[in-house]
């Protein structure tokens, strides 16, 4: 009894220390996270011809491709939107169906194929029929100088060569693996990256000698690797559905969020980054 | 000195803890147990066994004990010597050595892949020399899984055997020593001997990490079967194309991980050994 009197009074001003110190982490968390916000919504404001105001919060689960647009795309939104915040969730299209399925708190689903698509819309999180926004192409990307001078899909096959590419569960590993058939090129993979954004990193640090991915992917990576075009009538053309979710909250900032992509804006910030439009 | 230590420690343990602790500790360990019984009852059993004898399961199987076996066999040859100069010499930055060393112990896993990339890379510091000369390539094969595993288990290794010849009674070998023996010829039958529980337990606890690794070897080997693919790449890809599958492979590097601590219990826990045979 008398031992145990002492060691709460020992405790408790160390408690509370670390509550006091807890809080002014979370408080400066949140002064950053509010100017950071507002750098990213005071971009362009003029343009809007939005009558009702929304706000609340939307979570974006989007294809890995997507990445570079869809992060201008939120940042035009919530410029026109300044009273919604934005999160977009990115990964291999079939990852992100299975987080759907799983119960993730997700609003809109954007997938790089319609099959995944389909597997989400089966389990039923599909809320309204999903609209087709862009389309994609794919291209051999290749190490910076191309050394191994690869110029076709036929190249791939070389002995020696490191190819990479998806399990044929994402959607780029289907693609691909579509491509290379119609070519007639049978090529054995060296890994399966978890989404597209691996075969690009596993090509630009030099791991890798080539890869297929979607051409936006090869623009997005930039001078590190070199972009081999698959001629139209070998390739494959990438479909992009999205689709609000039944787990969506706010239906009316989801429903906004789609419309802007298919408007005129969203569809040139796509093209800008180099999709197609439907 | 360390008996009346056990003995003062006992007394203590004998009273129950005050119900609000008891309370805490059983939330806690409902909060270990459910996703295991949740897994358990999710594991579809009437087709288990077909699942876990397919091609796919098996080759990661066996692969993953290979690399696995191979990686802890590393991490004694590299560990122990480590260890042994870790515990016995003070030499200056003895301290940022050793935190050189246990560094990947709390590293992302991903980012120890990525600081493998560039030093045994292709165009690493040293993975470009190797492959101009020797042409030898660790990624995306079976070596580079068994590198990332070492990688990251080793300090386990490292770890334990230096707490041991820290605490170890220097006296015998001290004795030995005098009456003779070389430094090395002690160390192989004094000083080993007598440490070696607590080798075991370290060669134990990295073979259990290196077959759970999955963060630095898909980063720095890359993910395809029969040479990269080990158990846990294999349960992540099979969530998507056979969850299933996903869940037997899971269940059965559940039991292996807690056939490994259960046998583990005493030698691990060390010092504390009393206060667990108290409860």
């Amino acid at each position: 009894m008398t031992l145990r009197q002492p060691t709460p009074l020992r405790i408790r001003p160390q408690g509370r220390f670390t509550l006091t110190r807890a809080v002014l982490v979370t408080l400066l968390v949140a002064v950053l996270a509010a100017s950071l916000g507002g750098c990213s919504s005071g971009n362009s404001r003029a343009g809007s011809t939005d009558t009702t105001t929304l706000s609340g919060s939307l979570t974006v689960s989007a294809a890995a491709s997507l990445q570079a647009a869809f992060t201008e795309i939120k940042s035009a939104f919530q410029s026109t939107h300044p009273e919604v915040k934005v999160t977009v969730n990115l990964g291999a299209s079939s990852t992100l169906a299975q987080q759907i399925i799983n119960g993730a708190p997700v609003d809109i689903f954007a997938s790089a194929d319609e099959p995944t698509m389909t597997t989400v819309s089966s389990a039923g999180f599909v809320a309204a029929e999903p609209v087709i926004f862009a389309t994609n192409s794919l291209a051999i990307i290749v190490r910076k100088g191309n050394p191994l001078e690869i110029l076709s899909l036929a190249d791939l096959a070389q002995s020696g060569l490191i190819y990479v590419t998806c399990a044929p569960t994402v959607p780029i590993g289907n693609y691909a693996e579509q491509a290379l058939q119609k070519a007639r090129v049978s090529v054995s993979p060296k890994s399966f990256e978890p989404d597209v954004k691996g075969i690009v990193t596993k090509v630009t640090s030099g791991e890798a000698d080539a890869g297929i991915v979607y051409a936006t992917d090869i623009t997005a990576a930039g001078e590190n690797a070199e972009n081999v075009a698959i001629p139209l009538d070998r390739n494959i053309i990438a479909r992009y559905p999205i689709a609000m979710l039944t787990t969506a909250k706010n239906t009316a900032v989801a429903t906004a969020w789609i419309a802007f992509l298919i408007s005129p804006q969203g569809q040139s910030i796509l093209r800008g980054f180099g999709f197609d439009s439907p | 000195m360390r008996k009346a230590h056990q003995t003062q420690k006992r007394a203590v343990g004998l009273n129950r803890p005050p119900a609000v602790i008891i309370t805490i500790a059983t939330i806690a360990v409902v909060f270990f147990a459910l996703p295991f019984i949740g897994l358990l009852l999710r594991v579809p059993w009437s087709n288990a066994w077909s699942l876990l004898t397919t091609d796919s399961s098996l080759i990661a199987l066996r692969l993953s004990l290979e690399t696995s076996l191979s990686a802890t066999a590393l991490a004694i040859v590299f560990g122990i010597p480590l260890a042994w100069v870790l515990a016995r010499y003070g030499f200056p930055g003895r301290r940022m050595v050793r935190a050189l060393c246990l560094l990947s112990l709390v590293l992302p896993p991903v980012v120890g892949g990525v600081a493998l990339f560039t030093a045994y890379g292709r165009r690493g510091l040293l993975g470009d020399p190797l492959f101009d000369w020797f042409g030898i390539r660790l990624p995306f094969s079976t070596a580079g899984v068994v590198l990332a595993q070492t990688f990251i288990a080793m300090p386990f290794l490292v770890l334990t055997v230096e707490a041991a010849l820290r605490g170890v009674d220097r006296r015998p070998e001290n004795a030995a020593r005098t009456l003779g023996a070389s430094q090395w010829f002690a160390f192989r039958k004094v000083t080993l001997p007598a440490i070696r529980p607590a080798l075991i337990a370290g060669a134990v606890l990295a073979w259990a990490r290196a077959l759970g690794e999955f963060g630095a070897t898909i980063t720095f080997a890359g993910n395809f079967p029969g040479s990269t693919q080990t158990m846990p790449l294999s349960v992540y890809l099979a969530l998507e194309s056979n969850p299933g599958q996903a869940l037997v492979l899971s269940m059965l590097m559940i039991g292996i991980s807690f056939v490994v601590l259960l046998s583990l219990r005493d030698r691990w826990l060390g010092g504390s050994e009393n206060g667990e045979n108290s409860l």
